[in-house]
């Protein structure tokens, strides 16, 4: 793939496709999204950079060690939660019971866990569609 | 005219059953075996679309409180929150199909299962 | 042959399908089956339970949290099948 116009316009539109991911994953709890659209918007946004410049140099900005981390941390982080709810409460993902910051009705910071529980599932599904096309693509 | 309304009132039903059945012929009729895996996922956007559409109230607003309004007559929001497990299936059985597709491409150079299963017979004899 | 077989079949399929809109209730009634008790709850008690706007969000991070915590295993097992299948890029490897 050597194409002048899909690399410029892939260089320019990067930025703004996985800003509006973070926006969409930070505001799951307020507006329509989460971490599964989201993570799934970012995970695009690589994937547009693979098909444009190439597997070598999505690689090198984000090798599949970082993928693989970032994956297996998602779901430690998702069961770390649960078992801080049980620490504090004996209740599994415990929300209010746990004593989870509540925070005002509609604003950015409210729901307690809700949001620490989204921008791991954010990560997790990002580095999956992200390493699930590297492995499929990567074989000749 | 009272089976033109149905059709009108239910046209969402009708185009998931619709969909199921184009989903399914590609299955059936297909012998390329990439093919057959998007006439799965035509079959899966068709169960989602139906059961998303159960969930459907006439007039109602989007599952996403107000503070400012507050009104309580949303649509359903179980369906579209199962529907999302759903959708996460969906992926993980295409990404898993595609890759023992590549398998199957590396040892036998084609996809068509027809020449799959005669390189086979000719491998057997 | 097999080809119009199969058409005749799937048609007759659909016709199955579609009679079976009779049965059903009417799309966006309020008084479906669907609209239950359940999902009366999760409208009402959203807001005091877990104070964010957006229901669904509510439903699959806190009311059903361990189903998505399921879900987010399949993910990792989906990865884990196409890993065992393909097998590791050697070039990965040895970085």
């Amino acid at each position: 793939m050597d194409d002048l116009i899909v690399k410029t316009v892939t260089k320019l539109i990067i930025p703004f496709i996985q800003l509006y991911g973070i926006f969409v994953i930070l505001h799951g709890h307020l507006s329509p999204g989460g971490g599964f659209a989201g993570g799934a918007i970012i995970g695009a946004s690589f994937i547009l950079l693979t098909l444009a410049f190439g597997i070598e140099y999505t690689k090198s900005i984000l090798s599949a060690k970082v993928t693989e981390r970032v994956e297996i941390g998602g779901v430690i982080w998702y069961i770390f939660i649960g078992l801080i709810g049980i620490a504090i409460s004996g209740v599994f993902l415990g929300n209010r019971v746990a004593g989870f910051p509540m925070g005002t009705f509609g604003s950015v910071i409210s729901g307690g866990m809700i949001s620490l529980i989204t921008i791991g599932i954010g990560l997790k599904v990002a580095s999956t569609m992200i390493s699930l096309f590297h492995h499929i693509i990567e074989e000749d | 005219m009272s089976n033109l309304s149905t059709i009108i009132d239910n046209i969402n039903y009708i185009g998931a059953f619709t969909l199921f059945i184009i989903g399914l012929y590609t299955v059936l009729t297909h012998s390329n075996l990439l093919k057959r895996v998007i006439g799965v996922n035509i079959m899966e956007t068709a169960v989602f679309l139906f059961f998303v559409s159960i969930g459907y109230i006439r007039g109602a607003n989007a599952p996403i409180i107000n503070p400012e309004v507050g009104d309580t007559f949303f649509v359903n929001p179980l369906p579209s929150a199962m529907i999302l497990t759903g959708i996460v299936v969906a992926v993980s059985i295409t990404a898993y199909g595609l890759s023992l597709l590549i398998r199957l491409y590396k040892d036998y150079g084609t996809l068509e299962l027809d020449e799959i299963i005669k390189k086979e017979e000719i491998a057997n004899e | 042959m097999k080809n119009y077989l199969i058409l005749i079949t799937l048609t007759l399929l659909l016709i199955v399908l579609v009679s079976s809109l009779n049965e059903m209730p009417v799309m966006g009634d309020i008084a479906s089956p669907a609209y239950n008790e359940v999902a009366e709850y999760y409208i009402n008690n959203t807001q005091e339970d877990t104070n964010i706007t957006n229901i669904i969000s509510a439903i699959i991070t806190d009311y059903r949290a361990f189903d998505t915590l399921g879900e987010t295993t399949v993910l990792f097992t989906s990865i884990t099948a196409v890993v065992s299948v393909l097998g590791f890029s050697i070039k990965d490897k040895k970085e």
